[in-house]
């Protein structure tokens, strides 16, 4: 997810997001600036499906960012991605914001259409090739599991609040998203070291 | 709550989906269980890349401006001279006893994969090139995609594709009614982006091979993939 950074010194360029969160942790503005043009947009489209508010998802990209600025110390490279760590801090303040708001949808959450982007045409292949293989990674889920699992994370809705909503006991809600998010791995890994990912053996399309 | 109770509040809390006391307790849970940590690590994995199944609109321009304006008026005036994941590092090399010795050995430690990482973002510019000329067209298998654009250029993009070993090779060949061309040699990984040497025409068929590093001029062995561009219909 490496993009071209705008005036930053071409070095950053090589830098791996866990590196860049390590100069984030010396307090090296420059280092949070590439964060934010590697994940700034990504973050935005996130919030803004949660909170469907122009606004509020901005308040929620800008102090899920400074949460990183404030506590890139706390980062442990050995238990995630620098990525999955920064967009939770964006989630957890949208998911806060949702709920204080209390401006969680009634409506169903289904994929809009979607609307032109103005990003640059190489940002745009990339995320548009990063979302369709998630999306195609869901659409193998079960219903159940995939509904629980939208719920709670485009939702901003606990675990509580889903088994009330959807008239099944707390422990059903716990096991459709346990399932659902092992499957997403399953469905999204990574080969493990060690493993053999894809065995040359001969096959045709 | 009993441990297992909280055993069972991982994938929730992963997905942020715990009322605040819920996740207070998670939490003191969590910091010291190993099990949940493990568990914990994975499924957030799997909850952060939800983030990307969003249409991922731009936001206004000045964001990023308030943003570092904000950081700047925060910044600490005691810059942490150990982030804590430099732990490793500081440990092997005991004798660093300032932060400017322990990040030179880090960047050092860095520069040796400058050149792969340098080839691996020049050919996934050439990817993002031809993924984003209009009329591009995908031909979507199992373990990838085949992307051709209107000029004949064309990219494989190959998921979890295992590493060949080190005196090995992947090698990729474009043939068009008549031998297999070599069409650019590449290494395994989670995502490889395959710019091909050669014109992808309709009806040529993209093949792979493994092959001693280096490459070779014809396949030594049958390709285990093979992707026909078909004609569009």
């Amino acid at each position: 997810m490496s993009k071209t950074p705008r005036l930053m010194p071409r070095s950053f360029a090589h830098l791996s997001d866990e590196a860049v969160v390590a100069l984030l942790a010396r307090s090296d503005e420059s280092a949070l600036a590439e964060l934010y043009d590697r994940f700034g947009r990504v973050a935005y489209g996130l919030a803004l499906r949660i909170l469907r508010d122009d606004k509020l998802a901005e308040d929620a990209v800008q102090e899920g960012f400074l949460s990183a600025w404030r506590n890139a110390d706390r980062f442990i490279p050995e238990r995630g991605k620098a990525s999955t760590w920064l967009l939770t801090l964006v989630h957890r303040r949208a998911v806060d914001l949702v709920r204080r708001e209390d401006r969680r949808r009634a409506e169903p959450l289904t994929e809009g259409v979607e609307p032109p982007s103005a990003g640059s045409a190489e940002d745009d292949a990339w995320l548009r090739f990063e979302r369709e293989r998630v999306q195609t990674a869901l659409k193998q889920l079960p219903d159940q599991q995939r509904e629980a699992l939208e719920l709670a994370y485009y939702g901003g809705f606990t675990q509580s609040e889903l088994a009330e909503r959807l008239g099944e006991p707390v422990g059903t809600i716990k096991s459709r998203m346990f399932t659902g998010l092992a499957r997403l791995r399953e469905l999204l890994a990574d080969p493990r070291p060690g493993e053999t990912a894809w065995k040359p053996t001969p096959y045709t399309t | 709550m009993e441990a297992d109770a909280l055993h069972d509040l991982t994938a929730a809390y992963a997905l942020d989906a715990l009322d605040a006391e819920d996740a207070r307790r998670y939490e003191r849970h969590l910091a010291h269980c190993e099990r949940c940590q493990r568990e914990l690590a994975e499924l957030s994995e799997s909850a952060g890349a939800l983030a990307y199944a969003s249409e991922a609109p731009m936001p206004s321009a000045d964001l990023r401006g308030r943003i570092l304006d904000q950081a700047k008026a925060e910044r600490p005036n005691v810059v942490p001279l150990r982030p804590r994941w430099l732990r490793p590092v500081i440990a092997a090399a005991a004798v660093a006893a300032c932060a400017a010795i322990v990040l030179g050995l880090w960047a050092l430690s860095l520069s040796s994969k400058l050149d792969r990482r340098d080839a691996a973002l020049a050919a996934h510019e050439r990817v993002a090139q031809i993924l984003a000329q209009p009329g591009s067209h995908k031909i979507s298998f199992s373990r990838g995609t085949l992307v051709v654009a209107p000029d004949g250029s064309g990219a494989l993009v190959l998921n979890k594709l295992a590493d060949p070993g080190s005196d090995r090779t992947y090698e990729a060949w474009v043939a068009d009614g008549g031998a297999p061309q070599p069409a650019g040699l590449f290494a395994g990984g989670t995502t490889v982006a395959v710019p091909l040497d050669q014109p992808v025409r309709e009806g040529a068929t993209v093949m792979v091979t493994e092959e001693k590093a280096g490459g070779t001029e014809a396949p030594s062995q049958a390709p285990f993939l093979i992707v026909r561009n078909a004609p569009q219909s």
